[in-house]
């Protein structure tokens, strides 16, 4: 029963709660590092790694942190791991490191792991914090490879950089152009929804849910706390 | 006047060609969350500026006085999204203090922006860019104004979308986000006017 209910953690990130397409988190990632299926397997390899180390870590510190200055340690934990995992590609990739740029280091303001930190980490052990952290982690890769999949063979042609002849005369370079990014991700969303036939929670109102905050306000809960202060 | 000009350049690209929500994907949660109604719109881009603003004005002098006088550059990321935090905190209770209106205005705003990735974008692409100081302070005003142009323009868009019967599937982000990058292709249109205007 228990190993059941732990396998139930890892997989519902995958598919059920999948960070990118269901709960809506971690957008600008998303958008910006998909034009190229390698940037984005790197991306999403880079930020598990980030959000199971947050997650153990916060896990094990749950009932150290005070209440009320937790989300500026989970931010000071989050950095201080995304600046290892930075240094670290840019020994080890600095292929991947130049394609990223400044993304790397702002998966630090990923909501992705500052909402699994607040709403999961906070609250369960660390082997479930951490098989959480995985489960989320593939979501997200797996989202983003193939969004980057859609983006970059049929918008330029190409996969991880190896170019397919047969497709070059008719690419749609607007795709991994901004708005494809965009456009592509919007018609993601609506497949999974139909695949889902609409049992998915998909948020309709999303006022605060996207926001990297929301981990801290639960889905528009912070706005109404703005409006008592 | 090479000064001027150049600042010039920064302003309208970081506002216009390099749009941060629009074409470098920063900030975009706040665009597709708080862009439903215009005055929160307008509301959530002026905090957004001066918080941008805010930063760069504090984390421009720790990189060059602090961080690389002590060789800490690894230190940015940890220090950055720090001085942010706090500075939104300090900011909130200031206003609060001293301007009760203006806190009712804006402070609802503040604790969304201290972990907005476009506030942190922007403190590191100014280092990253190597710009002086004033140059970092136009760039932050141009991105600010930038994030502004463009809730502004969405939300009038969000309210016709809103009105509009749509298939169920698309209903909610899927549409929105369709919507909002037919607004980026648009101003993909914008790319080169910067570099031609003083050529």
């Amino acid at each position: 029963m228990k190993n059941n209910s732990n396998m139930s953690v890892l997989l519902k990130g995958i598919l059920k709660e999948n960070p990118v397409l269901v709960l809506i988190l971690g957008t600008c990632p998303t958008l910006a590092t998909t034009n190229n299926v390698a940037g984005a397997f790197g991306m999403g390899i880079a930020a598990m790694v980030v959000l199971v180390c947050s997650n153990m870590l916060i896990s094990l510190l749950r009932k150290v942190i005070p209440d009320s200055v937790r989300i500026p340690c989970y931010i000071v934990i989050i950095a201080g791991f995304v600046t290892i995992v930075q240094m670290f590609v840019q020994a080890y990739f600095p292929e991947l490191y130049e394609m990223l740029g400044v993304y790397l280091a702002l998966i630090t303001v990923n909501c992705i792991i500052l909402g699994r930190s607040e709403m999961f980490a906070s609250k369960n052990n660390v082997l479930r914090s951490a098989l959480d952290g995985i489960g989320m982690g593939i979501g997200f890769t797996i989202a983003l490879c193939a969004m980057a999949f859609i983006r970059e063979v049929f918008g330029n042609a190409s996969f991880a950089g190896i170019p397919i002849p047969f497709l070059e005369p008719y690419k749609i370079a607007f795709l991994v152009k901004a708005p494809g990014g965009m456009l592509v991700y919007g018609l993601l969303i609506a497949l999974v929804y139909k695949i889902t036939s609409g049992k998915a929670p998909l948020k309709t109102e999303f006022s605060c849910a996207g926001c990297p905050s929301a981990g801290s306000c639960h889905t528009g809960a912070c706005m109404k706390k703005g409006e008592e202060q | 006047m090479e000064v001027f000009k150049t600042l010039i350049i920064i302003l309208l690209s970081s506002v216009l060609v390099n749009n941060y929500v629009l074409s470098r994907f920063l900030g975009i949660c706040p665009f597709l969350g708080v862009s439903k109604k215009l005055n929160q719109a307008v509301g959530m881009g002026i905090s957004v500026t001066a918080v941008m603003l805010l930063a760069t004005a504090v984390t421009w002098p720790i990189q060059y006085l602090l961080l690389d006088k002590l060789g800490l550059g690894y230190m940015q990321n940890i220090i950055f999204i720090l001085v942010i935090a706090s500075l939104v905190q300090i900011l909130e209770l200031i206003l609060k203090r001293f301007s009760p209106a203006l806190h009712k205005g804006l402070g609802v705003y503040l604790p969304l922006i201290t972990t907005n990735c476009a506030v942190l974008g922007v403190a590191i692409n100014n280092i990253n860019d190597g710009y002086n100081f004033l140059e970092s302070m136009v760039s932050s005003l141009g991105c600010g104004l930038g994030f502004l142009l463009a809730m502004v323009l969405f939300s009038g868009l969000r309210s016709r979308i809103d009105e509009s019967r749509v298939p169920a599937p698309f209903r909610g982000l899927a549409v929105t986000l369709i919507a909002a990058s037919f607004i980026s292709l648009a101003f993909m249109g914008f790319a080169g006017v910067v570099d031609a205007l003083f050529a």
